[in-house]
């Protein structure tokens, strides 16, 4: 072990703002309050979606768009990304900050890489026809899943933020609280993807 | 009952101190956001006031020329969107911020940075929606904005960008706020503060959150569709592209029947603390008014259809949708008996507060009553689109929400600025009101059923309209008066020393125990409750003294911060770079909000302390 990680396993020091009856778990329930909120912009959208989607007008079809040995790949990707943020937060809470950092750097790349499989979807529809103005079901698929990459893009931008914190500052209570509320915004983010995968995707691939 | 007097003493402070018009920018105490959110509203207020003034001035006779008609319909448009957003949920609001976490019995909200920051995109937000007049037009296809009539095609100008925009901008702020209040009435209660303990305002706050936060995602999505229409050309309401009218206005009243529920539950809220307050008698039904509550909300979610009966959706859901709208009159009905049980062999003291409050009961009887005639779908074929739909809601919204929002100034003025308004200018100023209004909007019911379409800029002569339509002008009038006698009896109360009188109506709920204004900690020690009405309890039974669940210490506070502010003036800005296509502009004022959000959650904020000074023999241990 260097003399490096030594410095980043920063023992946690006890949360002067507890002491002071600040109770910090605030941003834990505000975190969950907030995705009840998302959950129901989230309806809003898919169900646009699904309102919307045989609107094809002289478009190309899901049917014909949809690649789905692609977008398995990419949900299988996305999917995994929520094993590593909660194995980051079970190093987080063995105070192994170095894991920790590993685990979300590995996270925040398994995000990117799913970004960059969403950049090439958006791509290829778009060159076979498929855009923002084609038609409505163009609209709302661009929307809906641009919303989504749109999130994940946010939780890496997070990831990295909080990353970037702990490798100067080291680790203390707030902010693994804060790495936490991070990481239940992170597996929201994928369920989201699991509900779109189901209703856009492979019902879109079967009707 | 002597008010304690109480000193503060900054030992230490790490944080930055602001002065003047700084000190306001950077505050995150809910107490100052409180004030400046009901000051925000009333100065919208006048403007949605004088719109609402111009309108009946066109309507005064036949075939008037007073405005255009392009300029009636952005009238109408802003009058609505004015009230609504930028009135009646920002008032409420900030009787909530200013009292509820008095009432609990906590020092702050959970997330007071995030507090200014819903300020701020309200403030700023109607700010923008404002400019809309200088820079090509407002918003003009009415508050519901349907499509197509909303679409590019029919309204070119930047009016619906600005509404698509502007609400966007305040509702992600009031989305804010019911995360904040969430959290802060769920886990900031005092010691032995249960839920069935909470004073009944607090509990409409709370269900009122809940339904600000199932109701501004679909709206949000909703605004951005159309602005995803309009900006970028995307078909979603194009129907030759296969785009969907009544998209907007399904996720549009999924919004907008639980929105009317937003600003009537605080109303009730007030009307439940002031009524058994000037009865001298306990909430009689407290479970069952909460309960109420909580189906009202409910059942909030499951009527929106009833505003599309005329869309031919079909027999089967209009009977559905017919019948769920008129059950909520049963939750609304045990509230109204409740009331008037409280009152009911009370010791009744006719202050203005109670004399708005009593208004508000039978006003609001009125408004449901016609809300039920409107809700039997074959009968609402004739009502839709009448002002006897303009009359229905103006006495849910003026005499109910705006009657129960004066009550609420009348009763916590004394509370929140230290001084008690006075009571004889208070009671000209109700009388007129309470005059005006119904002068002004009963011609409405009469209007309605005589055939006149709402949102019509002139009439011919000879239908019998326009008796009714000068009666109401007249009443405007007479409204206008009473309001500028509420705007005189403020500046006068404010160029009088503060009374600085602590418990002036003989309170119930725990804000009553505390001094007028309120010190920046609120309670030097935090009380324990140990009762419903605690501190009415403890003056009857006790010395006035709520026992106290902490000795005297040190009190962490948090610090005032600009980010809030800034944030929010960065929205601004993206959205006016969005709205004049701007596009790298508006790129990096994105980019740099986005940064500012990710500054506000790695940060840190240590806070400072302040030392309250307790008189020796006012400190319990
Ligand atoms: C028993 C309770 C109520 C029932 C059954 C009811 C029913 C209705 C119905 C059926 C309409 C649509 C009429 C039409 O457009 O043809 C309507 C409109 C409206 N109601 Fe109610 N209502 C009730 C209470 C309320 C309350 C408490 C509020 C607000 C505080 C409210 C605010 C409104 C507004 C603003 C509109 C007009 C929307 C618009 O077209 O611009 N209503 N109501
Ligand atoms: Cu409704």
């Amino acid at each position: 072990m260097s003399a490096q990680s030594e410095t980043t396993r920063v023992a946690l020091e006890h949360e002067t703002s507890q002491e002071l009856g600040l109770p910090k778990d605030h941003r834990i329930l505000g975190l969950w309050i907030f995705l009840a909120g998302e959950c129901a912009f989230f309806a809003s959208l898919i169900g646009a979606y699904l309102g919307l989607h045989t609107g094809v007008a002289h478009g190309p079809t899901g049917a014909q768009l949809f690649d789905l040995p692609l977008t398995t790949v990419a949900t299988l990707i996305l999917l995994s990304s929520s094993l590593t943020v909660v194995l980051g937060v079970a190093a987080m809470q063995r105070r192994d900050v170095r894991g920790m950092q590993i685990w979300l750097w590995l996270t925040a790349l398994l995000g990117i890489i799913f970004l960059e499989f969403q950049g090439y979807e958006f791509y290829t529809f778009y060159h076979h026809g498929l855009t923002l103005q084609t038609s409505a079901f163009g609209s709302a698929f661009f929307t809906l899943t641009g919303f989504h990459g749109l999130h994940v893009a946010f939780g890496v931008f997070w990831i990295l933020l909080l990353l970037f914190q702990s490798l100067r500052h080291g680790i203390n209570e707030d902010r693994t609280t804060k790495v936490f509320v991070m990481s239940l915004y992170w597996h929201f983010v994928d369920v989201v993807w699991v509900v779109i995968f189901t209703l856009v995707y492979l019902a879109g691939k079967v009707s | 009952m002597a008010a304690i007097t109480e000193r503060v003493a900054i030992a230490h402070s790490e944080a930055r101190s602001y002065h003047g018009i700084w000190a306001w920018l950077a505050t995150v105490d809910h107490k100052k956001i409180g004030i400046m959110y009901i000051y925000a509203a009333l100065f919208f207020m006048a403007f949605g006031g004088a719109e609402a003034l111009l309108v009946r001035i066109q309507l005064w006779q036949p075939n008037n020329h007073f405005v255009s008609a392009e300029t009636f319909n952005q009238l109408f448009t802003m009058h609505g969107v004015t009230m609504i957003f930028l009135v009646a949920m920002p008032i409420l609001i900030g009787y909530i911020n200013a009292i509820v976490p008095l009432q609990i019995g906590a020092r702050d909200v959970a997330f007071p940075r995030m507090n200014a920051l819903s300020l701020w995109l309200f403030v700023l937000g109607g700010i923008f929606l404002y400019t809309s007049w200088f820079m090509g037009g407002a918003p003009d296809a009415g508050w519901f904005n349907y499509v197509p009539l909303s679409g590019a095609h029919f309204s070119p100008g930047a009016g619906v960008d600005f509404y698509d925009i502007g609400l966007q901008i305040t509702g992600i702020g009031t989305l804010m706020t019911a995360i904040n209040f969430l959290v802060t009435i769920l886990n900031m209660r005092a010691p032995g503060m249960r839920l069935l303990r909470m004073p009944m305002f607090t509990w409409s706050a709370l269900i009122t959150m809940l339904l600000i936060l199932f109701a501004f995602p679909p709206i949000t999505v909703n605004l951005i569709l159309q602005m995803m229409d309009r900006l970028f050309h995307a078909t979603f309401f194009n129907i030759p592209l296969g785009g969907n009218a009544l998209l907007w206005q399904n996720l549009f009243w999924i919004f907008g029947h639980p929105e009317v529920y937003i600003m009537i539950l605080p109303a009730f809220g007030i009307v439940s603390e002031i009524i058994p307050t000037f009865s001298r008698k306990p909430l009689f039904g407290y479970e069952s008014m909460a309960l109420a509550l909580s189906v009202i909300a409910f059942l909030s979610f499951m009527v929106w259809t009833h505003h599309m009966f005329a869309d031919g959706l079909g027999p089967i859901v209009n009977s559905i949708f017919a019948i769920t709208s008129m059950l909520i009159a049963v939750p609304t009905g045990i509230k109204i008996f409740n009331w008037l049980a409280t009152i009911w062999g009370g010791q009744i003291r006719f202050t203005t507060a109670n004399l708005y409050a009593l208004s508000f009961i039978p006003l609001f009887v009125i408004g449901g009553i016609s809300g039920v005639m409107l809700a039997m779908a074959p009968a609402d074929l004739q009502y839709n689109d009448s002002y006897f739909v303009v009359a229905h809601f103006h006495y849910v919204l003026f005499g109910g929400t705006l009657m129960g929002a004066l009550a609420g100034l009348y009763y916590w003025f004394p509370k929140i600025w230290g001084r008690l308004l006075n009571e004889k200018l208070g009671r000209l100023n109700f009388w007129l009101v309470f005059i005006g209004f119904n002068v002004t909007f009963f011609p409405m019911h009469i209007l309605g059923l005589e055939g006149m379409p709402r949102r019509i800029s002139t009439y011919a002569p000879g239908y019998g309209w326009t008796t009714p339509n000068q009666i109401a002008t007249v009443g405007a009038f007479i409204l206008l008066a009473g309001m500028l006698i509420l705007l005189y009896n403020l500046i006068r109360t404010f160029a009088k020393k503060p009374d600085l009188v602590q418990d002036p109506w003989d309170g119930r709920s725990l804000e009553w125990s505390i001094p007028s204004p309120t010190p920046e900690y609120n309670f030097a020690q935090l009380p324990l409750v140990e009762d419903r009405d605690a501190y009415w309890v403890a003056k009857r039974e006790g010395n006035g003294e709520l026992p106290k669940a902490e000795p005297v210490g040190p009190i962490h506070m948090p610090s005032p911060s600009l980010s809030p502010f800034f944030l929010a003036l960065t929205v601004v800005i993206a959205g006016y770079a969005a709205l004049l296509h701007v596009d790298w502009l508006a790129l990096v004022a994105l980019l740099a909000v986005f940064w500012q959000i990710g500054l506000q959650l790695v940060h840190e904020d240590h806070g400072y302390h302040v030392h309250p000074d307790v008189p020796a023999g006012g400190a319990a241990e």
